[in-house]
Protein backbone atom coordinates (compact mmCIF):
# COMPACT_ATOMS: atom_id res chain seq x y z
CA UNK A 1 0.00 0.00 0.00
CA UNK A 2 1.46 3.36 -0.90
CA UNK A 3 1.05 6.58 1.00
CA UNK A 4 -1.29 7.95 -1.59
CA UNK A 5 -3.59 4.95 -1.63
CA UNK A 6 -3.79 4.98 2.14
CA UNK A 7 -5.87 8.02 2.88
CA UNK A 8 -6.51 9.96 6.06
CA UNK A 9 -9.38 11.99 4.69
CA UNK A 10 -10.85 12.91 8.03
CA UNK A 11 -7.79 13.23 10.10
CA UNK A 12 -6.71 16.61 11.15
CA UNK A 13 -3.63 15.87 13.11
CA UNK A 14 -0.40 17.66 13.84
CA UNK A 15 2.39 16.40 11.75
CA UNK A 16 1.55 14.33 8.95
CA UNK A 17 1.88 11.30 7.06
CA UNK A 18 4.91 11.92 4.92
CA UNK A 19 4.29 14.46 2.24
CA UNK A 20 0.71 13.51 1.57
CA UNK A 21 -2.08 15.71 0.33
CA UNK A 22 -0.62 19.04 1.38
CA UNK A 23 2.65 18.72 -0.47
CA UNK A 24 1.02 17.45 -3.61
CA UNK A 25 -1.46 20.30 -3.65
CA UNK A 26 0.70 23.32 -3.08
CA UNK A 27 -2.05 25.68 -4.21
CA UNK A 28 -3.82 25.10 -0.93
CA UNK A 29 -0.74 25.93 1.02
CA UNK A 30 -0.46 29.15 -0.86
CA UNK A 31 -3.90 30.29 0.23
CA UNK A 32 -4.20 29.66 3.90
CA UNK A 33 -7.50 30.44 5.52
CA UNK A 34 -6.91 33.06 8.16
CA UNK A 35 -8.40 32.65 11.59
CA UNK A 36 -8.65 28.92 11.74
CA UNK A 37 -10.99 28.92 14.72
CA UNK A 38 -13.58 31.04 13.01
CA UNK A 39 -13.25 29.08 9.83
CA UNK A 40 -16.77 29.04 8.42
CA UNK A 41 -16.25 25.45 7.39
CA UNK A 42 -15.73 24.43 10.96
CA UNK A 43 -19.30 24.99 12.02
CA UNK A 44 -22.74 24.93 10.53
CA UNK A 45 -22.45 22.14 8.05
CA UNK A 46 -23.08 18.62 9.32
CA UNK A 47 -21.18 16.33 7.08
CA UNK A 48 -20.09 14.26 10.06
CA UNK A 49 -18.41 11.48 8.18
CA UNK A 50 -15.79 13.85 6.80
CA UNK A 51 -15.76 16.59 9.37
CA UNK A 52 -14.04 15.40 12.49
CA UNK A 53 -12.34 17.21 15.28
CA UNK A 54 -8.62 16.77 15.61
CA UNK A 55 -9.02 15.06 19.00
CA UNK A 56 -12.28 13.26 19.77
CA UNK A 57 -14.03 13.68 23.11
CA UNK A 58 -12.90 10.33 24.55
CA UNK A 59 -9.30 11.02 23.53
CA UNK A 60 -9.30 14.40 25.30
CA UNK A 61 -11.06 13.11 28.39
CA UNK A 62 -8.67 10.18 28.71
CA UNK A 63 -5.64 12.37 28.04
CA UNK A 64 -6.32 14.72 30.95
CA UNK A 65 -7.65 12.03 33.27
CA UNK A 66 -4.51 10.01 32.62
CA UNK A 67 -2.30 12.98 33.33
CA UNK A 68 -3.63 13.16 36.91
CA UNK A 69 -3.60 9.40 37.37
CA UNK A 70 0.00 9.13 36.22
CA UNK A 71 1.17 11.99 38.43
CA UNK A 72 -0.40 10.40 41.51
CA UNK A 73 0.78 6.92 40.55
CA UNK A 74 4.33 8.12 39.95
CA UNK A 75 4.60 10.09 43.19
CA UNK A 76 2.93 7.47 45.39
CA UNK A 77 4.95 4.79 43.59
CA UNK A 78 8.18 6.53 44.54
CA UNK A 79 6.89 6.71 48.14
CA UNK A 80 6.43 2.93 48.06
CA UNK A 81 9.84 2.45 46.42
CA UNK A 82 11.41 4.48 49.23
CA UNK A 83 10.28 1.89 51.81
CA UNK A 84 12.99 -0.35 50.37
CA UNK A 85 14.99 1.66 47.84
CA UNK A 86 16.68 -1.28 46.15
CA UNK A 87 15.81 -3.39 43.11
CA UNK A 88 16.67 -6.99 42.23
CA UNK A 89 16.20 -9.56 39.50
CA UNK A 90 14.52 -12.92 40.03
CA UNK A 91 11.99 -14.19 42.57
CA UNK A 92 13.57 -13.16 45.86
CA UNK A 93 15.83 -10.31 46.96
CA UNK A 94 19.55 -10.99 46.94
CA UNK A 95 20.26 -8.29 49.50
CA UNK A 96 23.99 -8.44 48.79
CA UNK A 97 23.49 -7.71 45.12
CA UNK A 98 20.75 -5.26 44.13
CA UNK A 99 21.17 -3.85 40.61
CA UNK A 100 19.99 -0.47 41.87
CA UNK A 101 20.19 0.85 45.40
CA UNK A 102 19.92 4.23 47.10
CA UNK A 103 21.40 4.67 50.56
CA UNK A 104 23.46 6.99 52.73
CA UNK A 105 26.91 6.63 54.25
CA UNK A 106 28.88 8.80 56.65
CA UNK A 107 31.93 10.34 55.01
CA UNK A 108 35.36 10.73 56.60
CA UNK A 109 34.53 14.26 57.80
CA UNK A 110 31.31 13.10 59.44
CA UNK A 111 29.02 14.41 56.71
CA UNK A 112 26.23 12.18 55.48
CA UNK A 113 26.56 11.33 51.80
CA UNK A 114 23.67 10.07 49.71
CA UNK A 115 24.73 7.45 47.21
CA UNK A 116 23.15 5.56 44.35
CA UNK A 117 24.63 2.27 43.22
CA UNK A 118 23.74 1.16 39.71
CA UNK A 119 25.30 -2.15 38.77
CA UNK A 120 29.04 -1.80 39.32
CA UNK A 121 28.95 2.01 39.51
CA UNK A 122 28.42 4.18 42.56
CA UNK A 123 27.41 7.83 42.33
CA UNK A 124 27.28 10.54 44.97
CA UNK A 125 23.73 11.79 44.79
CA UNK A 126 23.45 13.77 48.03
CA UNK A 127 20.49 16.14 47.96
CA UNK A 128 18.55 14.13 45.41
CA UNK A 129 18.86 10.34 45.84
CA UNK A 130 19.79 8.53 49.04
CA UNK A 131 19.93 11.55 51.31
CA UNK A 132 17.93 14.72 50.81
CA UNK A 133 15.91 17.45 52.48
CA UNK A 134 16.33 21.01 53.58
CA UNK A 135 19.22 22.03 55.84
CA UNK A 136 18.69 20.52 59.27
CA UNK A 137 15.78 18.39 58.09
CA UNK A 138 17.61 16.15 55.64
CA UNK A 139 16.91 12.44 55.90
CA UNK A 140 17.95 9.12 54.49
CA UNK A 141 15.47 8.38 51.72
CA UNK A 142 15.53 7.06 48.15
CA UNK A 143 13.75 9.78 46.21
CA UNK A 144 13.43 13.30 47.62
CA UNK A 145 10.32 14.66 49.35
CA UNK A 146 9.28 16.92 46.50
CA UNK A 147 8.50 13.98 44.24
CA UNK A 148 6.82 11.56 46.67
CA UNK A 149 3.22 11.40 47.84
CA UNK A 150 2.96 12.15 50.70
CA UNK A 151 6.20 14.13 50.89
CA UNK A 152 7.24 12.64 54.26
CA UNK A 153 7.95 8.92 54.56
CA UNK A 154 4.60 7.20 55.06
CA UNK A 155 4.41 3.90 53.21
CA UNK A 156 0.82 3.00 53.99
CA UNK A 157 -0.50 6.37 52.80
CA UNK A 158 1.48 5.96 49.58
CA UNK A 159 -0.12 2.54 49.14
CA UNK A 160 -3.63 3.94 49.66
CA UNK A 161 -3.08 6.57 46.95
CA UNK A 162 -1.37 4.13 44.62
CA UNK A 163 -4.00 1.38 44.70
CA UNK A 164 -6.95 3.75 44.47
CA UNK A 165 -5.51 5.52 41.43
CA UNK A 166 -4.40 2.21 39.94
CA UNK A 167 -8.07 1.20 39.80
CA UNK A 168 -9.05 4.49 38.14
CA UNK A 169 -6.16 4.25 35.71
CA UNK A 170 -6.79 0.61 34.78
CA UNK A 171 -10.55 1.16 34.42
CA UNK A 172 -10.16 4.22 32.22
CA UNK A 173 -7.40 2.52 30.25
CA UNK A 174 -9.55 -0.52 29.53
CA UNK A 175 -12.44 1.68 28.39
CA UNK A 176 -10.10 3.71 26.19
CA UNK A 177 -8.57 0.61 24.61
CA UNK A 178 -12.08 -0.58 23.74
CA UNK A 179 -12.91 2.84 22.31
CA UNK A 180 -9.71 2.94 20.24
CA UNK A 181 -10.48 -0.47 18.77
CA UNK A 182 -14.19 0.00 18.15
CA UNK A 183 -14.26 3.63 16.97
CA UNK A 184 -11.52 3.16 14.44
CA UNK A 185 -9.21 5.58 16.30
CA UNK A 186 -6.54 2.89 16.46
CA UNK A 187 -6.74 1.99 12.77
CA UNK A 188 -7.29 5.52 11.51
CA UNK A 189 -4.97 7.63 13.66
CA UNK A 190 -2.45 5.34 15.32
CA UNK A 191 -1.65 2.38 13.10
CA UNK A 192 1.30 2.93 10.75
CA UNK A 193 0.87 2.74 6.99
CA UNK A 194 3.24 0.53 5.04
CA UNK A 195 5.09 3.61 3.87
CA UNK A 196 5.44 4.78 7.45
CA UNK A 197 6.85 1.43 8.55
CA UNK A 198 9.38 1.75 5.74
CA UNK A 199 10.16 5.38 6.47
CA UNK A 200 10.83 4.91 10.20
CA UNK A 201 14.58 5.19 9.82
CA UNK A 202 14.34 8.58 8.14
CA UNK A 203 11.77 9.70 10.72
CA UNK A 204 14.18 8.90 13.52
CA UNK A 205 16.95 10.89 11.85
CA UNK A 206 14.60 13.81 11.24
CA UNK A 207 13.55 13.83 14.87
CA UNK A 208 17.13 13.68 16.07
CA UNK A 209 17.82 16.77 13.99
CA UNK A 210 14.64 18.33 15.44
CA UNK A 211 13.17 18.71 11.96
CA UNK A 212 9.58 18.62 13.07
CA UNK A 213 7.97 21.37 11.07
CA UNK A 214 7.04 19.74 7.82
CA UNK A 215 3.43 20.34 6.89
CA UNK A 216 1.79 16.95 7.08
CA UNK A 217 -1.49 15.46 8.11
CA UNK A 218 -1.91 13.06 11.01
CA UNK A 219 0.91 11.65 13.09
CA UNK A 220 4.16 10.52 11.54
CA UNK A 221 5.46 6.99 11.82
CA UNK A 222 7.66 7.58 14.83
CA UNK A 223 4.93 9.38 16.72
CA UNK A 224 2.49 6.60 15.99
CA UNK A 225 5.00 4.02 17.11
CA UNK A 226 5.59 5.77 20.42
CA UNK A 227 1.87 6.17 21.06
CA UNK A 228 1.26 2.52 20.20
CA UNK A 229 4.16 1.51 22.42
CA UNK A 230 2.83 3.50 25.34
CA UNK A 231 -0.81 2.49 24.89
CA UNK A 232 -0.42 -1.18 24.12
CA UNK A 233 2.91 -2.11 25.68
CA UNK A 234 4.05 0.22 28.46
CA UNK A 235 0.70 0.90 30.17
CA UNK A 236 -0.44 -2.76 30.14
CA UNK A 237 3.02 -3.82 31.38
CA UNK A 238 2.67 -1.35 34.25
CA UNK A 239 -0.65 -2.90 35.25
CA UNK A 240 0.56 -6.49 34.88
CA UNK A 241 3.86 -5.99 36.73
CA UNK A 242 1.95 -4.12 39.43
CA UNK A 243 -0.46 -7.02 39.85
CA UNK A 244 2.46 -9.45 39.74
CA UNK A 245 3.73 -7.98 43.02
CA UNK A 246 0.52 -8.99 44.83
CA UNK A 247 0.84 -12.35 46.59
CA UNK A 248 -2.87 -13.09 46.15
CA UNK A 249 -2.67 -12.37 42.41
CA UNK A 250 0.35 -14.70 42.30
CA UNK A 251 -1.99 -17.43 43.55
CA UNK A 252 -4.63 -16.47 40.97
CA UNK A 253 -2.26 -16.12 38.01
CA UNK A 254 1.14 -17.73 38.63
CA UNK A 255 1.90 -17.37 34.89
CA UNK A 256 2.48 -13.66 35.50
CA UNK A 257 5.53 -14.58 37.58
CA UNK A 258 6.83 -16.75 34.74
CA UNK A 259 6.14 -13.98 32.24
CA UNK A 260 8.19 -11.36 34.11
CA UNK A 261 10.78 -13.66 35.66
CA UNK A 262 9.69 -13.51 39.31
CA UNK A 263 8.31 -10.96 41.75
CA UNK A 264 11.49 -8.95 42.18
CA UNK A 265 11.95 -8.80 38.42
CA UNK A 266 8.37 -7.58 38.12
CA UNK A 267 9.16 -4.86 40.66
CA UNK A 268 12.25 -3.86 38.66
CA UNK A 269 10.35 -3.81 35.37
CA UNK A 270 7.56 -1.78 37.00
CA UNK A 271 10.20 0.77 38.02
CA UNK A 272 12.00 0.83 34.65
CA UNK A 273 8.81 1.16 32.61
CA UNK A 274 7.61 3.92 34.97
CA UNK A 275 10.90 5.68 34.22
CA UNK A 276 10.40 5.24 30.49
CA UNK A 277 6.89 6.71 30.80
CA UNK A 278 8.41 9.74 32.50
CA UNK A 279 10.83 9.99 29.58
CA UNK A 280 7.92 9.70 27.15
CA UNK A 281 6.13 12.56 28.90
CA UNK A 282 9.25 14.72 28.75
CA UNK A 283 9.67 14.11 24.99
CA UNK A 284 5.92 14.57 24.50
CA UNK A 285 6.07 17.96 26.26
CA UNK A 286 9.14 18.94 24.24
CA UNK A 287 7.28 18.11 21.01
CA UNK A 288 4.27 20.13 22.14
CA UNK A 289 6.52 23.11 22.86
CA UNK A 290 8.31 22.79 19.52
CA UNK A 291 5.12 22.46 17.48
CA UNK A 292 3.03 25.36 18.73
CA UNK A 293 2.18 24.78 22.37
CA UNK A 294 -0.82 27.08 22.57
CA UNK A 295 -2.59 25.49 19.64
CA UNK A 296 -1.63 22.00 20.81
CA UNK A 297 -2.97 22.51 24.32
CA UNK A 298 -6.06 24.33 23.07
CA UNK A 299 -6.84 21.51 20.66
CA UNK A 300 -6.41 18.87 23.36
CA UNK A 301 -8.86 20.88 25.51
CA UNK A 302 -11.45 21.86 22.90
CA UNK A 303 -10.87 19.15 20.33
CA UNK A 304 -9.81 21.67 17.74
CA UNK A 305 -11.96 23.01 14.94
CA UNK A 306 -14.16 20.67 12.96
CA UNK A 307 -12.72 20.41 9.53
CA UNK A 308 -13.14 18.63 6.28
CA UNK A 309 -9.92 17.28 4.86
CA UNK A 310 -9.60 20.26 2.51
CA UNK A 311 -9.95 22.95 5.13
CA UNK A 312 -7.72 20.93 7.42
CA UNK A 313 -4.96 21.07 4.90
CA UNK A 314 -5.24 24.80 4.39
CA UNK A 315 -5.23 25.37 8.09
CA UNK A 316 -2.19 23.27 8.49
CA UNK A 317 -0.47 25.37 5.90
CA UNK A 318 -1.37 28.34 7.99
CA UNK A 319 0.15 26.82 11.08
CA UNK A 320 3.18 25.87 9.13
CA UNK A 321 3.82 29.50 8.44
CA UNK A 322 3.05 30.48 11.98
CA UNK A 323 5.66 28.07 13.26
CA UNK B 1 -14.70 -9.68 54.62
CA UNK B 2 -15.31 -6.72 56.82
CA UNK B 3 -18.53 -6.53 58.77
CA UNK B 4 -21.17 -4.09 57.64
CA UNK B 5 -20.24 -1.62 60.34
CA UNK B 6 -16.82 -1.35 58.74
CA UNK B 7 -17.07 2.38 58.22
CA UNK B 8 -17.52 3.14 61.90
CA UNK B 9 -14.76 0.71 62.75
CA UNK B 10 -12.48 2.41 60.26
CA UNK B 11 -12.65 5.69 62.12
CA UNK B 12 -9.82 5.03 64.60
CA UNK B 13 -7.56 3.91 61.75
CA UNK B 14 -8.29 7.09 59.86
CA UNK B 15 -7.64 9.13 62.94
CA UNK B 16 -4.31 7.43 63.27
CA UNK B 17 -3.47 8.17 59.65
CA UNK B 18 -4.37 11.80 60.23
CA UNK B 19 -2.38 12.14 63.42
CA UNK B 20 0.66 10.50 61.87
CA UNK B 21 0.41 12.74 58.86
CA UNK B 22 0.02 15.85 60.98
CA UNK B 23 2.99 14.91 63.11
CA UNK B 24 5.24 14.32 60.17
CA UNK B 25 4.00 17.25 58.18
CA UNK B 26 4.86 19.94 60.67
CA UNK B 27 8.15 20.01 58.76
CA UNK B 28 6.38 21.67 55.87
CA UNK B 29 3.01 21.18 54.22
CA UNK B 30 2.65 20.50 50.55
CA UNK B 31 -0.79 20.68 48.93
CA UNK B 32 -0.83 16.95 48.32
CA UNK B 33 0.05 16.31 51.93
CA UNK B 34 -2.96 18.26 53.08
CA UNK B 35 -5.14 15.88 51.08
CA UNK B 36 -3.59 12.92 52.89
CA UNK B 37 -4.87 14.41 56.15
CA UNK B 38 -8.39 14.99 54.94
CA UNK B 39 -10.85 12.53 56.45
CA UNK B 40 -12.99 12.27 53.38
CA UNK B 41 -10.02 11.82 51.03
CA UNK B 42 -8.61 8.96 53.11
CA UNK B 43 -12.10 7.44 53.40
CA UNK B 44 -12.37 7.50 49.61
CA UNK B 45 -8.91 6.05 49.05
CA UNK B 46 -9.87 3.30 51.51
CA UNK B 47 -12.57 2.10 49.11
CA UNK B 48 -9.86 0.44 47.04
CA UNK B 49 -9.03 -1.90 49.93
CA UNK B 50 -12.47 -3.49 49.88
CA UNK B 51 -12.39 -3.67 46.09
CA UNK B 52 -8.97 -5.33 46.22
CA UNK B 53 -10.19 -7.90 48.72
CA UNK B 54 -13.31 -8.79 46.74
CA UNK B 55 -11.73 -8.88 43.29
CA UNK B 56 -8.57 -10.68 44.38
CA UNK B 57 -10.49 -13.29 46.37
CA UNK B 58 -12.70 -13.85 43.38
CA UNK B 59 -9.73 -14.23 41.03
CA UNK B 60 -7.67 -16.45 43.34
CA UNK B 61 -10.60 -18.44 44.67
CA UNK B 62 -10.73 -19.67 48.25
CA UNK B 63 -8.29 -22.46 47.49
CA UNK B 64 -5.94 -20.97 44.89
CA UNK B 65 -2.42 -21.87 45.95
CA UNK B 66 0.53 -19.51 46.34
CA UNK B 67 3.48 -20.56 44.19
CA UNK B 68 5.92 -23.00 45.79
CA UNK B 69 9.60 -23.14 44.88
CA UNK B 70 12.30 -25.77 44.48
CA UNK B 71 14.75 -26.30 47.37
CA UNK B 72 17.54 -24.81 45.26
CA UNK B 73 15.88 -21.39 45.56
CA UNK B 74 15.82 -21.26 49.37
CA UNK B 75 17.65 -18.20 50.74
CA UNK B 76 20.65 -18.97 52.92
CA UNK B 77 19.48 -16.58 55.62
CA UNK B 78 15.82 -15.75 55.80
CA UNK B 79 15.75 -12.00 56.46
CA UNK B 80 14.06 -11.33 59.80
CA UNK B 81 12.01 -8.16 60.17
CA UNK B 82 9.97 -6.44 62.89
CA UNK B 83 10.80 -7.99 66.26
CA UNK B 84 13.88 -10.16 66.02
CA UNK B 85 14.71 -10.71 69.68
CA UNK B 86 11.74 -10.15 72.03
CA UNK B 87 12.77 -8.89 75.47
CA UNK B 88 9.60 -9.53 77.47
CA UNK B 89 10.71 -11.42 80.64
CA UNK B 90 8.07 -14.10 80.10
CA UNK B 91 9.40 -14.74 76.60
CA UNK B 92 13.03 -14.78 77.78
CA UNK B 93 12.16 -17.45 80.35
CA UNK B 94 10.42 -19.62 77.78
CA UNK B 95 13.29 -19.24 75.31
CA UNK B 96 15.89 -20.08 77.98
CA UNK B 97 14.14 -23.41 78.43
CA UNK B 98 13.85 -24.11 74.67
CA UNK B 99 10.09 -23.42 74.87
CA UNK B 100 9.40 -26.66 76.75
CA UNK B 101 7.03 -24.74 79.05
CA UNK B 102 5.38 -22.85 76.22
CA UNK B 103 1.83 -23.74 75.21
CA UNK B 104 -0.38 -22.55 72.40
CA UNK B 105 -3.89 -21.74 73.51
CA UNK B 106 -6.73 -21.92 70.99
CA UNK B 107 -9.88 -20.42 72.41
CA UNK B 108 -12.75 -18.00 71.89
CA UNK B 109 -15.73 -19.08 69.85
CA UNK B 110 -14.85 -22.78 69.74
CA UNK B 111 -16.53 -25.87 71.19
CA UNK B 112 -13.32 -27.41 72.58
CA UNK B 113 -10.60 -24.93 73.54
CA UNK B 114 -7.14 -26.40 72.97
CA UNK B 115 -3.90 -26.03 74.85
CA UNK B 116 -0.97 -27.59 73.00
CA UNK B 117 2.70 -27.94 73.78
CA UNK B 118 5.36 -27.65 71.07
CA UNK B 119 5.83 -31.43 71.17
CA UNK B 120 2.10 -31.97 70.68
CA UNK B 121 2.07 -29.60 67.70
CA UNK B 122 5.10 -31.38 66.23
CA UNK B 123 3.30 -34.71 66.56
CA UNK B 124 0.41 -33.51 64.38
CA UNK B 125 0.30 -34.14 60.63
CA UNK B 126 2.36 -31.33 59.11
CA UNK B 127 2.64 -29.56 55.80
CA UNK B 128 6.04 -28.59 54.37
CA UNK B 129 6.13 -25.75 51.88
CA UNK B 130 8.83 -23.69 50.18
CA UNK B 131 7.26 -20.32 49.64
CA UNK B 132 8.11 -16.70 48.94
CA UNK B 133 7.67 -14.16 51.72
CA UNK B 134 6.80 -10.65 50.52
CA UNK B 135 7.35 -7.73 52.84
CA UNK B 136 5.09 -4.70 52.47
CA UNK B 137 8.33 -2.74 52.01
CA UNK B 138 8.91 -4.51 48.71
CA UNK B 139 11.54 -7.20 49.24
CA UNK B 140 11.04 -10.97 49.04
CA UNK B 141 12.71 -14.01 50.59
CA UNK B 142 12.21 -17.74 50.03
CA UNK B 143 12.17 -20.27 52.85
CA UNK B 144 10.93 -23.74 53.70
CA UNK B 145 8.32 -23.91 56.45
CA UNK B 146 6.81 -26.85 58.27
CA UNK B 147 3.93 -27.12 60.68
CA UNK B 148 0.33 -28.21 61.14
CA UNK B 149 -2.32 -26.80 58.83
CA UNK B 150 -4.37 -24.26 60.76
CA UNK B 151 -7.62 -25.69 59.35
CA UNK B 152 -6.87 -29.00 61.13
CA UNK B 153 -6.51 -27.22 64.46
CA UNK B 154 -9.69 -25.24 63.85
CA UNK B 155 -11.57 -28.45 63.07
CA UNK B 156 -10.22 -30.08 66.22
CA UNK B 157 -11.42 -27.15 68.30
CA UNK B 158 -14.79 -26.94 66.53
CA UNK B 159 -15.39 -23.40 65.30
CA UNK B 160 -18.77 -22.01 66.33
CA UNK B 161 -21.02 -20.57 63.67
CA UNK B 162 -20.85 -16.96 64.87
CA UNK B 163 -17.04 -16.87 64.58
CA UNK B 164 -15.73 -14.78 61.67
CA UNK B 165 -12.10 -13.98 62.43
CA UNK B 166 -9.10 -15.79 63.81
CA UNK B 167 -6.95 -13.51 65.97
CA UNK B 168 -3.29 -14.35 66.60
CA UNK B 169 -1.76 -13.04 69.84
CA UNK B 170 2.00 -12.73 70.11
CA UNK B 171 4.67 -12.49 72.80
CA UNK B 172 6.69 -9.67 71.22
CA UNK B 173 6.23 -5.98 71.83
CA UNK B 174 7.27 -4.10 68.74
CA UNK B 175 8.81 -0.79 69.70
CA UNK B 176 8.62 -1.83 73.33
CA UNK B 177 4.92 -0.98 73.56
CA UNK B 178 1.94 -2.99 72.45
CA UNK B 179 2.01 -6.70 71.90
CA UNK B 180 1.95 -7.70 68.25
CA UNK B 181 -1.24 -9.31 67.02
CA UNK B 182 -2.89 -10.08 63.71
CA UNK B 183 -6.11 -11.47 62.30
CA UNK B 184 -7.33 -13.47 59.33
CA UNK B 185 -10.87 -14.18 58.27
CA UNK B 186 -12.03 -17.79 58.33
CA UNK B 187 -11.63 -18.20 54.60
CA UNK B 188 -7.91 -17.33 54.60
CA UNK B 189 -7.42 -19.25 57.86
CA UNK B 190 -8.73 -22.42 56.25
CA UNK B 191 -6.56 -22.04 53.15
CA UNK B 192 -4.51 -25.24 52.65
CA UNK B 193 -1.21 -23.31 52.83
CA UNK B 194 -2.08 -21.45 56.03
CA UNK B 195 0.07 -23.27 58.56
CA UNK B 196 1.56 -22.72 62.01
CA UNK B 197 5.27 -23.16 61.35
CA UNK B 198 7.68 -24.50 63.98
CA UNK B 199 10.45 -25.13 61.48
CA UNK B 200 12.36 -23.00 58.97
CA UNK B 201 14.64 -24.70 56.42
CA UNK B 202 14.57 -27.99 58.35
CA UNK B 203 15.78 -26.34 61.57
CA UNK B 204 13.73 -25.36 64.61
CA UNK B 205 12.28 -21.90 63.96
CA UNK B 206 14.98 -19.38 65.02
CA UNK B 207 14.11 -16.66 67.53
CA UNK B 208 14.70 -13.99 64.86
CA UNK B 209 12.01 -15.59 62.70
CA UNK B 210 9.38 -16.09 65.41
CA UNK B 211 10.22 -19.07 67.69
CA UNK B 212 8.59 -21.21 68.80
CA UNK B 213 5.65 -20.86 66.39
CA UNK B 214 4.62 -18.40 63.70
CA UNK B 215 1.81 -18.03 61.24
CA UNK B 216 2.32 -18.56 57.51
CA UNK B 217 -0.47 -17.16 55.34
CA UNK B 218 1.15 -17.44 51.95
CA UNK B 219 -1.22 -15.26 49.97
CA UNK B 220 -0.68 -12.29 52.26
CA UNK B 221 2.11 -9.79 52.88
CA UNK B 222 4.59 -10.39 55.69
CA UNK B 223 2.94 -8.24 58.33
CA UNK B 224 -0.01 -10.68 58.47
CA UNK B 225 2.26 -13.56 59.46
CA UNK B 226 2.42 -13.11 63.21
CA UNK B 227 5.52 -14.46 64.97
CA UNK B 228 6.06 -15.60 68.62
CA UNK B 229 2.49 -16.94 68.89
CA UNK B 230 1.00 -17.46 72.32
CA UNK B 231 -2.70 -17.84 71.61
CA UNK B 232 -5.25 -17.98 68.84
CA UNK B 233 -8.74 -16.66 69.51
CA UNK B 234 -11.85 -17.02 67.37
CA UNK B 235 -14.02 -13.93 67.44
CA UNK B 236 -17.06 -12.51 65.71
CA UNK B 237 -15.50 -9.06 65.55
CA UNK B 238 -12.12 -7.60 66.45
CA UNK B 239 -13.15 -4.02 67.15
CA UNK B 240 -12.62 -4.40 70.92
CA UNK B 241 -9.11 -5.84 70.59
CA UNK B 242 -6.21 -3.36 71.01
CA UNK B 243 -6.68 -0.53 68.50
CA UNK B 244 -9.66 -2.30 66.97
CA UNK B 245 -8.33 -2.61 63.42
CA UNK B 246 -7.41 -6.28 63.52
CA UNK B 247 -3.65 -6.04 63.79
CA UNK B 248 -0.64 -4.19 65.14
CA UNK B 249 0.14 -2.52 61.83
CA UNK B 250 -3.52 -2.10 60.95
CA UNK B 251 -3.83 -0.06 64.17
CA UNK B 252 -1.04 2.06 62.71
CA UNK B 253 -2.72 2.77 59.38
CA UNK B 254 -2.00 -0.32 57.28
CA UNK B 255 -4.87 -2.00 55.46
CA UNK B 256 -6.44 -5.05 57.02
CA UNK B 257 -6.44 -6.80 53.66
CA UNK B 258 -2.81 -7.60 52.95
CA UNK B 259 -3.10 -9.54 49.70
CA UNK B 260 -1.54 -6.75 47.65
Amino acid sequence: MSTSSRSFPDLAGTHADAVSAAAREPSRLAHPTPGADSNPHSSGTTNASVRRRRHSGPVRLWHWFNLWCLIVLLMSGLQIFNAHPALYWGSASDFADPWLEMYAIRGADGDVIGQTALGPWTFDTTGVLGYSGSEGHASVRGFPAWITLPSYQFLTMGRLWHFFFAWLFAGAGALFALYALLSGHLKRDLWLSTAQWQGLGRDILDHLRLRLHTARSGYNGLQKLSYLGVLFVALPVMILTGLCMSPTINAAAPWLLDLFGGRQSARSIHFIVAGSLVLFVIVHLLMVILSGPIRQIRDMLTGGPRRSSASADTERGNHHEAQ
Amino acid sequence: MKPSDASSRDLPRRRFLQRAALGAATLGLAGCDRLSQNDRVVETLDLAERLNLRVQRFLAGERGLAPEYPASMIDETFRPNGSTDPQAPHYRQLAANQFRDWRLELNGLVDNPLSLSLAELQAMPARTQITRHDCVEGWSAIGQWRGPVLADLLDRAGVQSQARYVVFHCMDQLGGEDYYYESLDLSESRHPQTILAYSLNDEPLPIANGAPLRLRAERQLGYKMAKYLSSITLVADFSDIAGGEGGYWEDRGYTWYAGI
